[in-house]
Formats: C-alpha cells, structure tokens, sequence
C-alpha cells in the first residue's frame, strides 16, 4: 500500500506531463481563436446531430473542396484587414484572372500553362493597382477597392462578352478532382501551404509584424522605421495574387470560366475574415481565426443545404452569425477590460 | 478659516472603489463649496481619476455616499450629472472638429423655434458663453482651425451652456504652453467670482499655488492631505503625493565632451514653420528647446530626425550629411526622436509591451530571417528591465500609467543604443515620481556620451536639464545661452519678443 503511490507516481507523472504537453500545443495553436474554433465545433456538432449524411467523409471532403476558393481569398483579406484597409474588388478581380485564363487559353490559342502565369499576374496587377490608388493618390481603401470592383467585373465581361469558356485539358480539371491518399486533391493542398506560409510570414517574420504596425498606427510604425506605404501596396497585391490563385482553383473545379464568377463574394470573404477575430479596425487578426472563419462559414453553407433550407433563408441565417459572432467578440473585449 | 463657510455645493463621504483585484479608492471624504477651486492633486495611479470619474457620473462607487445642492445624488450615467450642472473637461477634447465654435458650444441643447433650429437664438447663447471665457477668436469658424487652448475654452463654454455650477478640469495645462496657461487660470479666476467651483487636476504646482483655494492629496487611492490654501511649499507636496522625500527631482550633468556630434546648418521648413536654424550638440550634453506652442519647436526637431522634407539647410551627424525626410536613415545613423504624442506617434496602445518594444528593432532580433516570439520576449525582458518598467510585458500598453507608458517609449528607441537622442515633451502628463526617473535615464544618457535634444513648455524641465537653451519664437532662433546665466524670466522674455 505505502510503496503504489511511489512506483506509480513518476509513471503517471510521465503520462500527465505528456498530455499537458499536447494541451499545451493546442491551446497554442488556437491562441486568441478559442471563441471561434468552440462556434466551429458547436456548429459541426449541431449540424451532424441534424443534417443527414453532413458526417460523412465524403461530405466533409466535399466542405474542405467547397471552402478552397474562399480560403484563398479570404487569406489576402486577412492582411488588408490587419493593416486597417479593406478590399471590396476580390471578387470582381478573381473573375477578370479567370476570364483571362480561358480567354487567353481559349480564344488566345495560347499554352494553358502561360495562361495560368497571366492569370495570377493579372491579379496581381489589379491588387498593385489598388495598392497604389491607396497609397499614392491617397485614396479611402474602400473607395478604391470599389472602383476597381466594377472596373474588373466590367474587363472580365469585356473578354468574351459576356460568355462563358467551358472545357478545360484533363490535367487542369484533375487538379481539383484527382485525390491523393483518398481525399488530397492538388487544389486542396495548395490551400494548405498557403495558408502555411501565410501563417509564418504574419507570425515569424518582421515583414508579417510590420503589417500589423501599420494597422495599430501608421503613424507610430513610420516613426519605427517602417516603409508603411510599401506594407500597404503589397497587402493589396497579395489580396489580388491570391484573387489570381484562386480562379485557377473555380475553373479546375468548373471546367469553365464564367465572367459572373465570384458576384457578391467580396462579402463572404469579409465576413469570413470578421467572423475569425479580425477588426476593421486594423492591427488584429490571425491566420488561424480566418481559417476558422472560412470553415465555419462553409459548414454553415454545406449543412444548410443539406437540410434543405432555403438559399433565401441562408442568406438571413448567414447575416445573424456574423452579427452574432462580432458581438460575441465586443461582449469578451468589454469585460476583459472591466476586470 | 473662522468666517462662517457657506455651505457646501457637493459633500463626499466615504467613497471607496475597489476592482477585482485592486483597490482605487478607500473612504474619501471631500467638500466643495461655491466659487472654490480644489486641486487635486497626486501621482499617477493615485486616484485622481476615479473620484473625477465617480463625481460625474462615468464610474460607479463601491460603497460612500455624495449630495449635490444639498439633495443626496448618486449618478448612474454622466448624463446625469451633466442634467445637475456637473460638467468634466477631459484631457483629450472631446469636441466635433468640423462644425463651427457656436455649434460646438451648443451641442446637445439646440434652441428651436417651432421645432427648426433657430441659428440666431444659438448664435447669442453661444457667444454670452464664449465672452464669460474669454474666447477671442470668431465663433462661426470650424473648431478644428482652433488652437489647444482656444479648444479648451469652447469645452468650458459648452459646460456652462448646460448651467454648470461645478466644472472638473483633468490636466487642463498639460498642452498649453505659458500665455496660454495664464490665459487659461485667468479665466478659472473669472468664473469662480461668477460662482462656479472648480475640481482642478494638475501636476503642475505652480499652478496649483496660483489658483487653488484648497488643495487635496491623494496617494494609492487614499487622501493624505488637505491644505486650506494653495500656498504650500512644492517640496511638502511633493513629500505628501510621494510618500517620501524627493530631495532633488534633477541629477547632476557632467560638462559636455568636445566632440560635435550632431550639427544643423541653416535648415528651414518647406512651410516656413521655422527659418534658418542652426545648431551643434555635442557628446554628452542636453540642448534645450524652449519656446511657446506653436513657435515650430515640434516641427523642428522633427525634420532633424529625417521625418519631414526640408526647403535648405544641412544636417550632419558625426560630419556625415543626413538626407532629408528620410526616416529609416536616420535610424540606421542613430538619431533617434521620442515624439510628445505618446499615445498617436509613440506607441501603439492596443499591443503588449514587448511587441511595442520590439518594433523598431526588429531587424535586430530577427534570426535566419524569422522573428521569433520568443526572441521578442528576450529583447522586451532586457529592455523593460534596464528602464524600469513595471508589469508584464504580455501586458497591453493600454493598462498603464502614463509614466510607465513613457518608460517603454524610452525603452523601444535607447535599445538600439543611438547617438542623437531627441525627447519631444518628454514628460508631459508624468506625475513626479516617475519624472525623477525619466530624468535620471536622460542624465545617464549624457553620461554615455549621447548627444540630446530635449523639447519642453515646461520651463523648470529645461532649465534643470540642459546645458545650453535654445528660445525658439516664430520659427526663429531667439537666442541659445548657457544654463548658469538661463533663467525662466529671462526665457521668457526671449520666447515672447
């Protein structure tokens, strides 16, 4: 009786100490996103009591397939958002790169590959753009991403007319429905490493916590040295080279590229980013939280769907979580700063 | 102190404020009566804040009771003791920079005529106001073309619209230079005849000398003192707001070494905020700039550190040439400046004190390209530790006190161990525990052999710190003399021809 507890005691410490470890690197990863991730987890329970077959593996992959395009755009988003800016023209953007994908591939004649370079760069292009109209002519961040809106949505009718290229080389669709290991297609990967790297670069590296200064205070970031209106151009080309990304991703999984892609999707990946924890405010946001962002605006779309709710009644449901999950946010930072 | 005393406007009794964890307030116990100024006086942290706060209504008591004209009053909102004739000025304005003085002071009680706004009727309440204030400017201009001091007078104007009979003043002088201080106690000495009492918070005690008719000390949320009039000597305050004996506030300097480490040739502000200035500082010593607001002293020291463009002149830093609005630099040649906005240029509020700390220097902690929250939290560690900065350093800057938060201003620029050092209002809005220890890190500087440039309306601040004066006025140069014949008379006289 007396010697159990000593012999006993560095097994189970041992085992103690392990699992706290694993707590540990949790909690870690989820630093500052435990409101978010416990909706995620709330809303997957709710929606796997209720929707038929929303557990199944198959449908959990097809969630994952479903939230590629807006993970990626909603990535780009997160650092305009940090740096206090907003980008309204994702979705616009990301119809004129796939237009010009299939334009260029299509009536072009030109290599696939070449038109998935010009894709990307035109993206780009109208991020660096918009960074500019911001930066240089001092333009309101909302503002520009506004004209550029209706300019690029305008360009990507203006490459065919307004008609839609179906029909794509087997390897390029492929990317989006060959499954590696059973559920790993190419595109879902890409997301991943995205989101990775995106996650590094905000967390581990100067460049990353510049664009937070300069969301905090430019002010107090240019008194430090930092080139704040370089930060702020190259958010605005990252948004518009994940636009890019991602229309490459739309029409692997379409097999098409339409001129209406992405109408209204500017407001998913805002409410996305929002739902993970960041401000509009600038200065605060994590990779993490968009994520969970993203995942939880998916699950919601996909569970919906199957049971059978209206798109109608979707929309109001959509409207009440993001009320709900920025309200939630307010409610925590009050009483956080009351104690 | 024998004639009868009318009785009082407001009684306090026994108000105590505790949160989770602290204690703001224990048992306060205050009166005011009609047309008297109390100052309030104490350290940062020491309760000033919450008393004004409970007084008007933005914070509730833990337990003590107040009456107001005789009627026990226990506000909920400040709303409600606006509606009473309370009115709190704070020390951040709070007025609409784009609508007009006149609509400013009306704010809130707009006279109608048959339901539409009657512009004539504000016109005249606003101005009889104004004129009991002493306002001088016009009254349809937008405040935002307002100076600091014109701002506050609206603020005071706006507060007796509402019938304020009680008026808290939080550091009304911290951005005002003298004129404008002057300006402002005489004011103060005009309403009090009218019969309005004041609650005056302040670290300034020569103020306080001049226009308190009592004067209250509060030390960690208690009151230590009270003094039936404000000729006290500075050194008993001191004594009391301390808790011990500050025998002098300014270290000793060493004489200055030979050397010239920085040098300014006839610069000149594109905007012609200052004109044809020309300075040396050399290793180890402090140049002091004084002058009124407004005289271009911030937009001076601001172009020597590279942040704006300039219209000719040269800078050199060790007899290399500085380019101009260039502000990283200016960083990698080391000069440095501490800006006087603390909470807008110098650090940002919402983040932790080691990220604020480690902005500026992070190419110094970055390892194989990565910034690593560890590596930050080392280099934060050190640093908070050489400045003394109190609390957590995964703490938000927003929860400190002002001298802390100044501390880790100091902090974040001296890590990279520069060579020109300029401290813009170093200690504005600094109780004076914490001023003696700012004070102490710039002697230490000069020790070290820096070079520095200290921007100060407060006068007593460069006469006890520098070794040479510089009196800007207009955006020239008035004058430098030597500390040993500086006096603050004959500064003044310099800053004001």
């Amino acid at each position: 009786m007396t010697q159990n507890p000593a012999s006993a005691g560095p097994r189970a410490d041992e085992g103690r100490r392990s699992r706290r470890g694993a707590v540990k690197g949790v909690a870690w990863i989820l630093d500052g996103v435990g409101g978010p991730f416990l909706g995620l987890v709330v809303l997957v329970v709710i929606m796997a009591i209720f929707a038929p077959n929303f557990a199944k593996p198959i449908n959990l992959i097809n969630i994952l397939d479903q939230v590629t395009v807006l993970g990626i755009l909603a990535l780009g988003a997160t650092a305009v958002i940090i740096t206090g800016g907003i980008d309204l023209s994702v979705g616009s953007v990301f119809a004129l790169s796939v237009m010009v994908l299939g334009w260029l591939s299509h009536d072009g004649g030109m290599p696939l590959w070449i038109a998935m370079i010009a894709c990307v760069a035109v993206g780009g292009l109208a991020g660096l753009v918009n960074g500019l109209a911001v930066t240089v002519t001092k333009l309101p961040p909302f503002i520009a991403t506004l004209a550029m809106m209706s300019v690029a949505r305008g360009l990507a009718n203006m490459t065919t007319d307004g008609r839609q290229i179906t029909g794509y080389p087997e390897w390029f669709y492929s990317l989006a429905s060959t499954r590696y290991g059973g559920f790993l297609s190419i595109t879902l990967m890409a997301l991943i490493v995205l989101y990775v790297i995106g996650w590094a670069v905000l967390k581990y590296r100067s460049s990353g916590r510049a664009v937070y200064a300069v969301g905090g205070s430019p002010e107090v970031a240019r008194l430090a040295g930092i080139k704040v209106q370089a930060v702020t151009t190259w958010v605005y080309v990252v948004a518009g080279l994940a636009a890019g990304l991602a229309a490459i991703v739309l029409a692997s999984r379409l097999d098409s590229s339409q001129p209406s892609a992405g109408e209204g999707l500017e407001l998913d990946v805002i409410a996305a980013v929002v739902i993970g924890g960041a401000s509009l405010a600038g200065g605060v946001g994590r990779i993490t939280g968009t994520l969970v962002g993203v995942l939880i605006v998916g699950v919601m779309h996909n569970g919906l769907n199957l049971l059978g709710v209206s798109p109608f009644l979707q929309q109001v449901i959509i409207g009440v979580v993001i009320a709900a999950a920025v309200f939630t946010d307010v409610l925590r930072r009050r009483k956080e700063r009351s104690a | 102190m024998n004639e009868p005393a009318p009785s009082p406007i407001l009684t306090v009794r026994g108000i105590s404020k505790s949160y989770p964890g602290t204690v703001a307030l224990r048992g306060i116990d205050l009166e005011v009566r009609p047309g008297e100024v109390i100052a309030l006086l104490g350290e940062n942290g020491a309760g000033k804040s919450t008393l004004s706060g409970i007084i008007a209504g933005a914070i509730q008591p833990s337990t003590g009771t107040m009456t107001w004209q005789g009627r026990p009053y226990s506000p909920a909102t400040p709303r409600d003791s606006i509606t009473r004739g309370i009115g709190m000025i704070h020390q951040e304005m709070r007025l609409l920079p784009d609508l007009t003085v006149a609509e400013n002071v009306a704010v809130g009680r707009w006279p109608t005529r048959a339901g539409f706004l009657s512009g004539k009727t504000m016109l005249r309440q606003a101005q009889e106001q104004l004129r009991k204030v002493g306002f001088t400017g016009r009254v349809n201009q937008p405040v935002r073309e307002l100076s600091v001091a014109g701002q506050q007078q609206v603020e005071i104007a706006k507060a007796l619209m509402l019938d304020a009979s009680l008026l808290i003043l939080d550091e009304p002088t911290a951005a005002l230079g003298e004129t404008e201080t002057t300006a402002l106690l005489e004011c103060v000495r005009s309403l009090r005849t009218q019969g309005v009492s004041f609650i005056y918070v302040s670290h300034r005690l020569a103020e306080i000398a001049q226009i308190a008719d009592r004067v209250v000390v509060l030390r960690d949320g208690e009151k230590v003192a009270e003094h039936d009039s404000g000729g006290i000597s500075p050194d008993t305050l001191v004594r009391e707001m301390v808790g011990r004996s500050v025998d002098r506030l300014f270290p000793e300097f060493d004489a200055p070494r030979d050397e010239v480490v920085l040098s300014v040739e006839g610069i000149s502000d594109r905007a012609g905020r200052f004109d044809d200035i020309s300075l040396t500082v050399r290793a180890g010593e402090v140049l002091g700039i004084a002058g009124i607001v407004g005289a271009g002293r911030t937009e001076l020291v601001r172009s020597i550190a590279s942040l704006e463009p300039l219209r000719c002149g040269e800078i050199k830093v060790d007899g290399v040439p500085l380019p101009p609005n260039d502000p990283i630099a200016a960083k990698a040649v080391g000069v440095v400046l501490i800006p006087e906005d603390r909470k807008r240029q110098g650090v940002i509020l919402s983040d932790t004190i080691e990220d604020n700390i480690a902005l500026p220097n992070l190419a110094a902690i970055t390892r194989y390209g990565f910034v690593t929250p560890s590596g930050v939290t080392r280099f934060a560690r050190k640093a908070a530790a050489r400045f003394g900065i109190k609390g957590d350093i995964g703490d938000p800057v927003a929860t400190l006190s002002g001298g802390n938060q100044q501390k880790v201003v100091l902090s974040k620029w001296l890590s990279s161990d520069p060579k020109v050092i300029i401290l813009d209002e170093p200690t504005r809005g600094i109780d004076v525990g914490a001023r003696a220890s700012i004070y102490e890190v710039i002697s230490e500087l000069a020790q070290q052999g820096k070079a520095i440039i200290v921007v100060s309306s407060d006068l007593e601040e460069v006469l006890g710190l520098a070794h040479r004066i510089m009196v800007l006025a207009q955006g020239r140069n008035k004058g430098i003399m030597e500390a040993a014949e500086a006096t603050a008379d004959r500064v003044m006289a310099y800053a004001t021809q």
